[in-house]
């Protein structure tokens, strides 16, 4: 197929794509496997052992209540994955519709659907993100809901622009003529053709919502202990380095790290795949 | 240009009623009973009554609306549970901490970003480069909060060179006198300079902090647009006209360049006001980032409100500023309009 | 004795490196260009016509490379000055215009802020005298009302009046060469006419050669006292514009007059030109790039071109000439 040897020729390009993937598939069976493969029960305390620097028994150290931190950064993958992709599929849902919607329509859809955009994006978006969690209350769901409204105008705006540029295509004319409602020839056949560029979206704004999710549980927002989770793990470690105890706050951050790196890079990859014209 | 200004007031206002209505409510969607949120966790189900008719929390929600806009006009922000004090104030003592320390950011971050993007653009291939995109690939990468802490880690602990986050000043420095509320300026004005070096070098690390994340998209943005205008026909009959290479790449690209750089500001600034909160939070920086993560701590609501506000409006007349820059530097926008 | 031509390019080859292979875009070109001469550099897209000029004034893309010959002018070879060197002479002693005369200023800066700073630059007026100098330059060039002019953005100026700004940048410091790109490509045909006359007074004013790049051989004839024709990196015949008309010796000169639209040709009596140019990437161009198309073709054709005279001053590059 043209596009898995397209593929192979990104990849062969530029290695560094290779990598995402890879990085990105370490990320999956960490999410999955994690909870089996821990050596220690993420939950599990042992004062005896509270604040021991990394060793062979603990890789990463442990934490004020004796936890094993390699066990909670492995298992905080499954929930910092969830909550960022669960945000991301929900923006997306919301934005590529309405988008959708607005760039085909046009008219007042697209006057509803801008004013909605822009009325958000009047905010700086972490802090409307804080102002909804603190609104709707201090539930994981609620970071979810936030993320993906903060990510909503920009996958509007990209579904917009593309159902604008497709409104007068080839295909979609096929389609009305043989008699499809407008509503079907949106859904059956716009929106899945601009699927392609809204999962490159997807992927490049997966980076941002991980990040967003850690910062709202950094500041005691969404995620609460004892949850293993990347964000708030930093956030108890950072009582601890000003005594010199840096392993709490390192590994979950550099595990953060990793993960948006990794993020980012796949994104880029599957632009240079899908639409080369849009490298910078 | 006064037909600039004004047109671009006319669209900031549809925000600021947007920011406005949608303020307004997130009070409203507060799970179960707003009046129980603004009286707090430890009120007698007769408190709350009182503080329900107080806050007019019992009438319709247009009257409500009439209310609160009423309030924001007369600057009535609700009071904080905590405190006891009116959040309006307790906002303003502490905006000129958050500000001085987001402006400083954010020329810390210019000041680093254009010259390396404008450098890469120009010397392609070279180290300069090379070191450009790691810094743009890494950069959106580093989530603030860790890099902050980091940065406290290695230069306050182990290195001692910075001075332990312990807010603006060290305990044995007393702030200079109140002029505009920035230590920086106000100590250089009235030529306190150990006042001055004292909050500089508090600044340093939480400042730097903030750089690192926003250097990313500028510098990339300012690469990328470098690179572009240097390929364009105007440049091509600079050169043919023997300018001089600092002409050309300063006087004719440079300027052409920074236009995309200057939209970019906009985007550069929303995440360095979410980013102002977790590096104060780090460094417990008293600004009204950490008022807010206290007050959402101990559900003090009407803070928490007043922060959103506060930040959205000062984010709108930001936009309004990189507007107007914008139109400063691009006469076709001053002319055409 | 002839005198010192203005401008000598001799044996001129350039290539370029691209993804695809080694392009070699141009492969010795050599024509001469005399003091107060006009001389048009005419062929098809793609024929190397620009790429000579700006391997002329060296600012060639950086993907392109010189690999043979000079290009003399001012009693130096351009082709082994320095940068700094270089960009000495350009603008001053030899300039250049191109198409699209919007997109070749500088959007943001005024017009006569750009003619300033090349007057400035090579000393044709100091600082504070640039900008009163700057509107002489408007003026120079037939622009009305040229104060205000002067104040004035490109995009707020038609077409052919950023033509003019662009001619009044080039002139400004009273070149001895001046390369002109297409420069009526884009602009209405009326336009066209004032541009080309606008140039050739100037030109006869100061003595100032011409080079003029063009597709329209009409145009060439009109304007140019020689003809250049070149093909696919070669130059195939030079020739003064009349005798070319009257009797074009290479083949390709002949289909090209054939395909341009005269006052009595109608457009079915046009002939289009067969085939296409070859691919330059190609290692194994023959020494004739034309005779792949060529009608009058001949085993001869495979060795290396010979420079035939054919007239005063005309020379061809042909083994089986008309």
């Amino acid at each position: 197929m043209n596009l898995l040897r397209h593929a192979r020729y990104v990849l062969s390009e530029n290695p560094v794509t290779g990598l995402a993937f890879a990085l990105f598939a370490l990320l999956l069976m960490a999410a999955i496997f994690g909870p089996l493969i821990a050596p220690y029960s993420p939950l599990q305390s042992n004062a005896a052992m509270a604040l021991k620097p990394p060793s062979a028994a603990h890789w990463f150290g442990t934490d004020q209540l004796g936890r094993d931190i390699f066990s909670r950064v492995l298992v905080a993958t499954r929930l910092d994955l969830s909550i960022a992709f669960a945000s991301v599929i929900l923006a997306f849902m919301l934005g590529a519709l309405s988008g959708v919607a607005a760039g085909y329509f046009g008219g007042w859809t697209d006057r509803v659907v801008g004013r909605l955009a822009d009325t958000i994006m009047a905010f700086p978006l972490f802090v409307l993100a804080m102002g909804i969690v603190a609104a709707l209350g201090n539930e994981v769901i609620n970071i979810v809901i936030a993320t993906a409204i903060i990510n909503f105008p920009l996958y509007a705006r990209v579904a917009r622009a593309e159902a604008n540029v497709r409104r007068e295509a080839g295909f979609v004319e096929a389609a009305r003529l043989s008699g499809n409602g407008e509503a079907r020839v949106l859904l059956g056949h716009v929106l899945p053709n601009i699927m392609p560029i809204m999962m490159v979206q997807m992927s490049l704004t997966m980076g941002y919502a991980i990040l967003n999710a850690a910062g709202l549980s950094f500041i005691g927002l969404g995620v609460r202990p004892p949850a293993p989770e990347w964000g708030i793990m930093v956030a108890e470690g950072a009582n601890f380095i000003q005594s010199g105890e840096w392993w709490i706050a390192l590994f979950p951050g550099a595990a953060l790290m990793l993960a948006v790196f990794c993020f980012n890079l796949l994104g880029d990859g599957l632009r240079d795949i899908i639409d080369p014209r849009q490298r910078t | 240009m006064l037909k600039l200004l004004l047109s671009r007031l006319a669209t900031a206002i549809p925000s600021i009623v947007g920011v406005v209505v949608v303020t307004f409510m997130l009070t409203r969607l507060l799970p179960g009973d707003p009046a129980a949120y603004f009286a707090g966790l430890a009120a007698s189900p007769q408190a709350i009554a009182e503080i329900r008719t107080k806050l007019g929390l019992d009438k319709s929600l247009p009257e409500q609306f009439v209310t609160y806009l009423v309030d924001l006009a007369h600057g009535n922000l609700g009071n904080s549970l905590s405190t006891g004090q009116p959040v309006v104030t307790e906002i303003a003592t502490r905006l000129p901490a958050s500000a001085e320390l987001t402006l400083l950011a954010l020329i810390l971050a210019v000041g680093i970003a254009i010259p390396l993007g404008v450098l890469a653009a120009v010397k392609q291939g070279t180290w300069i480069d090379h070191l450009c995109r790691i810094v743009t690939t890494a950069g959106v990468s580093l989530p603030v909060f860790f890099t902050g802490l980091l940065f406290a880690y290695v230069f306050y602990y182990l290195l001692q060179w910075a001075p332990a986050p312990s807010g603006r000043l060290d305990v044995f420095l007393s702030p200079p006198t109140h002029i505009t509320g920035f230590y920086l300026i106000d100590s250089a004005l009235t030529g306190n300079m150990e006042v001055f070096w004292g909050a500089l070098r508090q600044l340093a690390l939480p400042a730097i902090s903030m750089a690192i994340f926003s250097l990313a998209p500028l510098a990339r943005m300012t690469r990328g647009s470098m690179l572009a205008v240097l390929g364009s026909d105007f440049i091509r009959t600079a050169r043919a006209s023997g300018l001089a290479p600092g002409t050309v790449v300063f006087t004719y690209a440079f300027r052409n360049a920074v236009l995309p750089v200057i939209t970019v500001l906009g985007m550069v600034f929303s995440f360095l006001l979410g980013a102002n909160v977790l590096v104060e939070t780090v460094f417990a920086w008293p600004g009204i980032g950490l008022y807010a993560v206290n007050a959402l701590i101990t559900s003090d609501y009407a803070p928490v409100q007043g922060f959103v506000l506060t930040m959205a409006i000062l984010y709108v007349a930001l936009n309004l500023t990189i507007d107007l820059l914008y139109g400063l530097v691009d006469p076709r926008v001053r002319l055409d309009s | 004795m002839t005198a010192v031509p203005a401008l000598a390019v001799e044996d001129l080859s350039v290539e370029f490196r691209t993804r695809s292979g080694i392009v070699k875009v141009l492969d010795h070109v050599g024509f001469s260009v005399d003091k107060g001469e006009t001389v048009a550099l005419v062929g098809e897209s793609g024929s190397g016509k620009s790429v000579t000029a700006f391997a002329v004034m060296g600012i060639l893309d950086p993907a392109g490379r010189v690999t043979s010959g000079r290009a003399v002018f001012g009693g130096a070879d351009l082709l082994t000055l320095s940068e700094r060197d270089l960009a000495e002479q350009r603008g001053r002693e030899l300039s250049m215009i191109f198409q699209n005369p919007r997109t070749a200023l500088n959007p943001i800066r005024k017009v006569g802020q750009q003619i300033a700073d090349v007057l400035v630059r090579h000393g044709g007026a100091t600082r504070p005298d640039a900008p009163r100098a700057a509107v002489e330059m408007l003026k120079r060039v037939r622009i009305p009302d040229p104060e205000r002019r002067a104040e004035a953005y490109p995009f707020e100026l038609s077409g052919g009046m950023c033509q003019r700004i662009m001619i009044a940048i080039a002139l400004a410091c009273r070149p001895a060469l001046l390369i002109a790109d297409e420069p009526t490509t884009g602009l209405d045909v009326t336009t066209q006419a004032v541009i080309m006359d606008l140039i050739g007074e100037l030109a006869h004013e100061s003595g100032m050669a011409t080079i003029f790049i063009t597709h329209d051989l009409a145009l060439a004839a009109e304007y140019c006292d020689r003809i250049v024709v070149m093909h696919a990196g070669h130059v195939v015949e030079a020739a003064p514009a009349r005798a070319l008309f009257a009797h074009p010796c290479h083949p390709y000169s002949a289909k090209l007059l054939a395909a341009t639209p005269g006052e009595t040709a109608s457009l079915t009596e046009l002939a289009s030109i067969p085939g296409g140019l070859p691919d330059l990437r190609r290692p194994d161009l023959p020494a004739c790039r034309y005779s792949d198309r060529c009608e009058r073709r001949i085993d001869d054709c495979t060795k290396p071109l010979p420079h035939r005279s054919a007239g005063e001053r005309h020379v061809v590059s042909c083994w089986n000439p008309l």
